[in-house]
């Protein structure tokens, strides 16, 4: 089956900055993907050399089997991009704006899509509204609306939630979780760990221009493996012999990582033999932002 | 699947099942055509500012400089120098129209960032192109005749070559919203496309002859305007007006006709690299 997106061995370099250095990744369709990074580790480069917005060094890209510089045509007709600036035209209102962008891709007679895109997310009400006078939520709802209007396959969501209030950013969710059953390739970049574990299905994280972990999210989260144990004591100082376990301590709840469950039972034992009163414990398991830390800290 | 395929989403929902659309020279015109439609709607939008305003301000030079210049200057034979001056003015009109149209739309979306949404469809750089300086034209064109418009009360013109008129009208908004567009994808900021417009735009429209006849000038002021490429549009026009010139029309649309042949291969190289818009 042909991927959705095939990255083979890109570079890219800003001056002295090499931005991206071999990036091979492959994307099926139908998949939720993530792409995750700090601030500069090259996910938006790849982004915008997967839209034709910047060209790579060397290597190639392709999407739905299409170059993204022999076959441009096809390969951009096959992907919608939302941006993460909130960009837009002051001349034009919500609805010229996705007729426009409808006809820069060849479809005249599109109305019937973007009525339904404007229903799904809640545009109807601003349809006639200049775009300056709305507010960033609805102005990043537009930007989706423009990258669905040609119904591409593969659709890339560059950080499409940063600084989007709770409730869009549960409509937006709701809505692509659908497009992807409906068949369509995501692929998410976002600094919100909790949301990238819930949705994507399998994730890369790039560093400095290079992919450090390329998994499923489920083998990524497993890989950290042992869980946290967190306490509340008082009466006594937590035993010297727990100390090796200790990874946070901070107003009398200390954070002790444990290997397994079993270990449980043995440090709240020693906790008691020690005069201390547990006034509260909670039981964490590692997540993507646990799993995160550590790669990015040990790459 | 062929390269020019249509790629549409998976099955699913029925409102995502969608047809396929083919690919064709008409979907590709349906592109160039949206976007010359987008940059049209864009002036004609602030139609005030954009049409209005620099027929205004050209009207004002034709009332101020026919008074104060009326039987000072020496122009062509019988010609008032009212009369004159009209061409002259609708011609620097058009120019400084088309080149403010193209540049001042490319370093506002290249400054905004909404460029972006021109530059992820599948618009060839021949579209691109085409849009800009086409609607560079409609807006020369659209002063221009503005300016005439409002000039007829006050001068009696003739229209000795109608042909003439418009072929440098069209030649001459070409090259300017060609040289806009070059400053718009060269520029980074809008002082920068300022500086294109002052210091070589309107040199080069002031010095053309708009205001008077280059054998009025002293021989070395003469032979230096025949190195200004502007000063052929502007005789070259105001011929189609009088049947007079100081240089031969067709020479004139000539020059003109490869200057726009010169600066758009320059702008479709630049356009082909992607210089400054795609990194």
């Amino acid at each position: 089956m042909t991927p959705a997106i095939q990255i083979q061995q890109v570079h890219k370099r800003f001056g002295a900055v090499q931005a991206l250095s071999g990036i091979d990744l492959d994307v099926s369709p139908g998949e939720f993907f993530g792409l995750l990074g700090p601030n500069g580790a090259g996910k938006t480069t790849l982004i915008n050399i997967l839209a034709g917005l910047v060209r790579a060094d060397s290597g190639s890209v392709r999407v739905m089997g299409h170059d993204v510089v022999a076959g441009y045509r096809a390969s951009r007709r096959a992907l919608g991009v939302v941006p993460q600036e909130l960009v837009f035209d002051p001349f034009f209102s919500v609805r010229e704006t996705l007729r426009i962008q409808s006809g820069y891709f060849g479809l005249k007679h599109n109305e019937a899509w973007i009525d339904e895109v404007m229903h799904h997310l809640d545009l109807h009400g601003k349809a006639d509204a200049n775009m300056r006078s709305l507010s960033g939520g609805m102005k990043r709802r537009v930007l989706v609306a423009q990258a669905l209007v040609h119904k591409p396959p593969v659709i890339v969501l560059d950080e499409p939630t940063a600084g989007v209030d709770v409730e869009l950013r549960q409509g937006l969710w709701e809505f692509v979780r659908g497009l992807n059953r409906d068949g369509h390739t995501i692929v998410l970049t976002t600094h919100y760990l909790d949301e990238a574990e819930a949705l994507c299905g399998r994730i890369a994280m790039l560093k400095q221009g290079r992919i450090v972990a390329l998994d499923t999210t489920s083998n990524l989260v497993n890989r950290r493996g042992g869980l946290c144990l967190k306490l509340h004591i008082t009466g006594a100082a937590l035993p010297a012999a727990l100390a090796a376990l200790v990874r946070d301590t901070h107003d009398a709840v200390h954070t002790l990582r444990l290997r397994s469950f079993a270990e449980v039972e043995g440090v709240l034992a020693q906790v008691r033999e020690a005069g201390a009163q547990i006034e509260e414990l909670d039981l964490v398991h590692p997540d993507l932002e646990d799993v995160f830390v550590q790669i990015m800290n040990k790459a | 699947m062929s390269n020019e395929d249509p790629v549409v989403g998976g099955a699913g929902r029925e409102y995502l099942s969608v047809p396929r659309l083919p690919y064709s020279v008409a979907t590709a015109m349906s592109g160039f055509g949206t976007l010359l439609y987008k940059e049209i709607l864009r002036f004609w939008r602030v139609a005030f500012q954009t049409i209005a305003a620099p027929v205004l301000t050209t009207l004002l030079y034709l009332l101020i400089f026919s008074h104060v210049m009326q039987g000072q200057a020496r122009v062509y034979g019988a010609v008032p120098y009212s009369a004159f001056l009209v061409p002259g003015l609708v011609m620097m009109a058009v120019l400084q129209n088309a080149f403010a149209n193209s540049s001042s739309s490319l370093i506002q979306s290249k400054i905004t960032g909404n460029i972006i949404f021109m530059l992820l469809p599948p618009l060839s750089y021949w579209d691109f192109f085409a849009a800009y300086v086409l609607a560079s034209v409609a807006r020369g064109m659209a002063v221009g005749v503005g300016v005439l418009l409002v000039s007829l009360p006050f001068v009696e013109l003739s229209f000795v070559h109608p042909l003439w008129i418009i072929a440098f009208a069209v030649a001459g908004s070409g090259i300017l919203g060609t040289l806009g567009l070059i400053a718009g994808i060269w520029a980074e900021r809008f002082e920068q496309v300022a500086a294109f417009q002052s210091f070589v735009i309107m040199p080069l429209t002031f010095l053309s002859g708009v205001f008077y006849s280059i054998h009025s000038l002293p021989e070395f002021w003469q032979r230096l305007s025949h190195f200004n490429p502007f000063f052929y549009m502007i005789d070259g026009f105001r011929y189609g007006f009088f049947g007079v010139s100081d240089i031969n029309p067709a020479l004139s649309l000539g020059i003109a006709v490869a200057s726009l042949v010169a600066l758009t291969a320059v702008t479709l190289a630049l356009l082909k690299r992607g210089y400054k818009l795609r990194c």
